[in-house]
């Protein structure tokens, strides 16, 4: 038996004491157990964080909002607060897996769990990023690249980001707070994941031993945002694409404000700086969104397989913008 | 009426295969092939038979010998890699967690080949089978084809393709191997035939059938994955012998993927000429599908095309290639499934090309009799399911035009598919018995969670005039009177032949009854027996993101008598259910140059979650059907998939005006080229 230990920590700074090379932090468990089970991920010892980062939700001086990384995704979905003010968010969340695995997952968690791929998950297949230097499949001839990366991605590595909510907090611009053996520190999203290059095994630019201890959400934007997932199946199913979206305009009919991510298309959750700045100050109108989107887009270089997402990213960003426009 | 073993399963104190609490047992754990195409030169268990808790290491090549030529079932026997994830040893030791470390520690090299995993046009392997499952002709035809198309005043030349699936019960396939100190073997087994299963594994072991037991009253599903002995249990029997101990084998569900079976993929060339009115002038199915590299098997996907519509001229013809993939086998209405997709697509677009309602089409070649083989029907009602199912879902009123209906972002279309499936059944023998002022029946039946108990305690008592909690029915034991398995639809015709034969015995005897139904059975000759029905969609598309939902989903099916309306309803709708998961979301991703299926889980395999299903209904038309067999019934387990994937397609199209020829239709495909 592959044998592991077991503990909980009480406190980030009783977690970050604890860790030493091989060890993972576990949350709720959806993602990391998966792994350990399949042979992907082996951690010699495993550190339950659950009670040792907040799990509640409390509103900041600025008017922002704090969340503690341990609170549950259905928590975060349902809490008032943000059902209120942050709407996007708890539309991304509950758009997420099942609700049994809602309950279960953490928002730090969430953040951390390990971008997809079906070769990333099949030990028997060479993989980049769970064992560095054998190879990748996925840019193999006749490879199942539908559900891959069209952006940011590099010849070592075409997998995607699967989280909902991630593409929701960067599109509104969240921060977070990691503790670690050289102190805590801050960091914006986008910037808390990482694209590929030739260094795929890392998923995120935390330093080993660091540990998500709180998420906090800036005061909320003007204009009005939505969250759309696009998948095959209606519930239980990663993005194929999903975009998060806030728009606000002024009173001429023009873009005052946009914000952008998508995600199912990067192994980050993509920020669509390049189509918010195409947009700002024109007119609200169709014209406009395609144009941004055909801006954003033009550096996509999809995969043999999986062009259609060019396609979707692209209508998706028009559909959801006409939608908010007033 | 509820379920006779519903609490025990909502209790859960229902026990499945992997469940028994067997003294003393221990797991064995597979180790698959990693490459698909080649020879095993080296197995090395070294490290594993060091690591804690092993007893054994099975595998390799050896010589064993074996009472049955099975590339699948003779375990270890041969250097040949036909396929990735092939069995090719197993680590017995004392828990499952130690099993599993150590079998990743054994080392197997190999003399690998490319591997050709791709089913193509145009193959090179291509050649006709013997036969197409379960014994049909691969060819067949009459008349003049080439005339009849070329005569006509419509024609449709088309081709449809669908993909690998897999059956993915809930239930994982597990077994426990026991063996008692004379040599005798039980084996707790999840399948779907437990009379099959134990006359399977005696003779792969060389053991005469009275030696082996298969055990197994309750089976979380099956799909045919269940229909015929997968390698799990052999490996459980071979390993318990090795170690002296029971051994329990559980696959995972990425294991099933590779050591359960799948449907083939299929490439179907539609040609159909009819004449201005829509009378059919020729009909031509070709199907293309693979097969194994050592094992045959062939889906009869042309063989509903010899049954539906009247025609003066039709081929029918089945090619296999041989690939490295595991062997395909059973899938819910194997055949019917993937080949009446193609057919009732090729007839929605000749009602297009003639301009003519898709219902009126179908009904204007009901056929006098059966048209490939010219049998009377025992009764046929497709005509009155069309037409019935028309009324209720509002059909009348419908703009035949494509792609112009609107609601919000979406387009809204409608269509409509046929179902078929045969009716037959097969020997099986029961007894029945007054015992403490009620009944027991006893049947080697298999109740894979279809509600067979119930259904046959219904069957006794109205035999036997009495209260159906006065009947109790044990099956799931190959201890009982042999009998067929939960296949083909024909488990409740089989079975009620045989209980309520066995029933009438015991009214005369007063307390003891048996019968066996291989004579009566043998008399099934003479008529074509077929289940047939009608189906309806709605469907949303989004043109923009290529989102296909399914607000409404009605099938009206004829099936002889219905023996229990709820338990009906429930195959008719799983079915349609299933068929739904087939038309949008189910398929199984081929590897083309690791030559393997990849996506081996639920979060990559999609079925039709809850949230799809929105609203499904199914009613049907009792037959009176007097050329059937007691219980009337003509089986429902597998007419409720067929058709509905062509009904979803030919709503797609009316919504879209965009004709989807590939399964499952899918957003990459609505918005791809094409």
């Amino acid at each position: 038996m592959r044998t592991f230990s077991y503990v909980r920590a009480a406190s980030p700074g009783e977690a970050v004491g604890l860790y030493r090379p091989g060890a993972a932090y576990l949350g709720g468990g959806t993602n990391l157990v998966d792994l350990m089970r399949l042979g992907v991920a082996a951690p010699d010892q495993v550190i339950d964080v659950t009670g040792a980062t907040g799990d509640s939700i409390s509103e900041s001086d600025d008017g922002g909002l704090r969340i503690g990384a341990g609170v549950r995704n259905s928590d975060l979905a349902t809490h008032p607060v943000v059902r209120e003010r942050y709407p996007l968010l708890a539309r991304a969340v509950l758009t997420g897996a099942s609700g049994q695995i809602r309950n279960m997952a953490t928002v730090g968690g969430n953040l951390l769990q390990r971008t997809r791929c079906p070769y990333f998950q099949d030990t028997g297949m060479p993989c980049n990023k769970r064992e560095p230097g054998s190879g990748c499949q996925a840019t193999a001839p006749g490879a199942d690249t539908e559900h891959l990366a069209i952006l940011g991605h590099s010849p070592s590595c075409v997998a995607t980001h699967p989280s909902d909510m991630a593409v929701a907090l960067t599109a509104l611009g969240a921060r977070v707070r990691l503790a670690g053996p050289d102190g805590d520190r801050w960091v914006e999203m986008p910037g808390l994941h990482r694209l590929p290059d030739d260094t795929p095994e890392r998923d995120t630019v935390l330093h080993p031993g660091e540990l998500i201890t709180d998420v906090e959400l800036p005061p909320p934007p003007d204009g009005r945002s939505t969250y759309r997932k696009v998948r095959e199946r209606a519930s239980f199913a990663f993005a194929l694409v999903s975009l998060a979206a806030v728009l606000d305009v002024g009173p001429d009919g023009r873009v005052r404000d946009l914000r952008l991510a998508l995600g199912g298309v990067a192994h980050v959750p993509w920020r669509a700086h390049i189509a918010e700045r195409a947009a700002r100050s024109l007119p609200a109108t169709p014209e406009t969104f395609a144009r941004a989107a055909g801006e954003e887009l033009r550096s996509a270089r999809p995969l043999p397989g999986n062009e259609y997402k060019v396609t979707l990213a692209r209508n998706l960003i028009v559909a959801v913008l006409e939608e908010l426009a007033p | 009426m509820t379920r006779v073993e519903g609490p025990e399963k909502v209790t859960g104190a229902a026990r499945y295969a992997f469940e028994y609490p067997v003294p003393d047992a221990v797991y064995a754990y597979p180790v698959q092939a990693t490459v698909a195409s080649g020879r095993l030169r080296a197995f090395d268990a070294t490290e594993a038979l060091a690591m804690p808790g092993v007893l054994a290491v099975l595998g390799g090549v050896t010589t064993g010998t074996f009472g049955m030529e099975n590339f699948e079932l003779a375990l270890f026997t041969s250097d040949a890699v036909t396929y990735r994830g092939q069995l090719i040893g197993a680590v017995v030791a004392d828990t499952l967690e130690n099993a599993r470390a150590a079998a990743v520690t054994v080392r197997a090299r190999y003399d690998p080949q490319p591997p050709d995993a791709v089913l193509r046009p145009g193959h090179p392997k291509l050649y006709r089978p013997e036969k197409v499952n379960p014994g049909m002709p691969a060819d067949t035809g009459y008349g003049d084809v080439a005339a009849g198309l070329a005569g006509a005043a419509g024609r449709v030349a088309v081709t449809y393709t669908t993909p690998v699936q897999h059956n993915n019960p809930m239930e994982p396939h597990a077994a426990i191997a026991a063996w008692d100190e004379a040599g005798a073997l039980t084996v707790w087994d999840s399948t779907q035939g437990p009379t099959a299963d134990r006359d399977t594994i005696a003779a792969v072991l060389d053991l005469p059938p009275e030696r082996v037991r298969v055990i197994s009253p309750h089976v979380g599903g099956g799909f045919g994955s269940k229909g015929t002995t997968r390698p799990h249990a052999i490996l459980a029997a071979l390993a318990a012998r090795e170690v002296g101990r029971p051994v329990k084998v559980a696959l995972t569900r990425q294991q099933m993927f590779t050591l359960t079976g799948h449907r083939t993929p299929t490439i179907q060339r539609l040609e159909l000429g009819a004449a201005a009115d829509g009378a059919l002038t020729a009909v031509a199915h070709d199907v293309i599908e693979h097969t194994a590299l050592r094992t045959e098997f062939a889906e009869q996907t042309a063989a509903c095309t010899r049954v539906m519509y009247g025609t003066p001229a039709m081929r029918t013809t089945h090619r296999l290639a041989p690939l490295n993939v595991p062997a395909p086998s059973w899938m819910r209405a194997p055949g019917e499934t993937p080949g009446m997709y193609a057919l009732e697509s090729a007839m929605d677009e000749l009602a297009v090309a003639l301009d003519m309602d898709p219902v009126e089409l179908r009904i204007r070649n009901e056929p006098a009799a059966e048209p490939e083989s010219g049998l009377p029907f025992s009764s046929r009602n497709l005509v009155a399911c069309l037409r019935a199912g028309a009324d209720r879902f509002g059909w009348a009123d419908r703009d035949p035009r494509p792609g112009v209906r609107r609601r919000g972002r979406w387009l809204t279309g409608t269509g409509v598919a046929a179902s078929t499936y045969p009716a037959r059944r097969r020997p099986s023998s029961a007894t029945a018995d007054a015992l403490d002022g009620g009944y027991v029946v006893r049947i080697a039946a298999a109740d894979i969670g279809t509600g067979a108990r119930t259904a046959l305690a219904a069957i006794a008592a109205s035999t036997l005039g009495v209260e159906r909690d006065r009947v109790r029915v044990e099956l799931g034991d190959s201890a009982l009177p042999p009998a067929w398995l939960a296949g083909g639809s024909m488990g409740t015709a089989s079975w009620a032949s045989a209980v309520a034969a066995a029933c009438e015995a015991l009214l005369k005897d007063g307390s003891h009854g048996s019968a066996d139904t291989a004579e009566d059975v043998e008399g099934d000759s003479g008529f074509a027996r077929h289940s047939f029905g009608a189906q309806f969609a709605e469907v949303l598309v989004d043109p923009l993101t290529g989102e296909v939902r399914v607000p409404r989903l009605l099938g009206v099916f004829a099936a002889g008598r219905i023996i229990d309306p709820q338990l009906a309803r429930s195959q008719f709708i799983g079915g349609m259910t299933m068929g739904l998961g087939m038309a949008l979301m189910e398929a199984t991703a081929v590897d083309a140059s690791a030559g393997c299926f990849v996506g081996l889980d639920f979060a990559q395999y999609h079925v039709a979650t809850c949230a799809d299903v929105l609203d499904v209904d199914a009613f049907w038309i009792d037959e009176d059907d007097p050329h059937l067999w007691p219980g009337d019934g003509k089986g429902i387990g597998e007419i409720g998939i067929t058709g509905t994937a062509a009904a979803i397609g030919n709503a797609v199209y009316h919504a879209t005006g965009r004709r989807v020829r590939d399964l499952p239709i899918t957003p990459a495909k609505l918005l791809g080229a094409g």
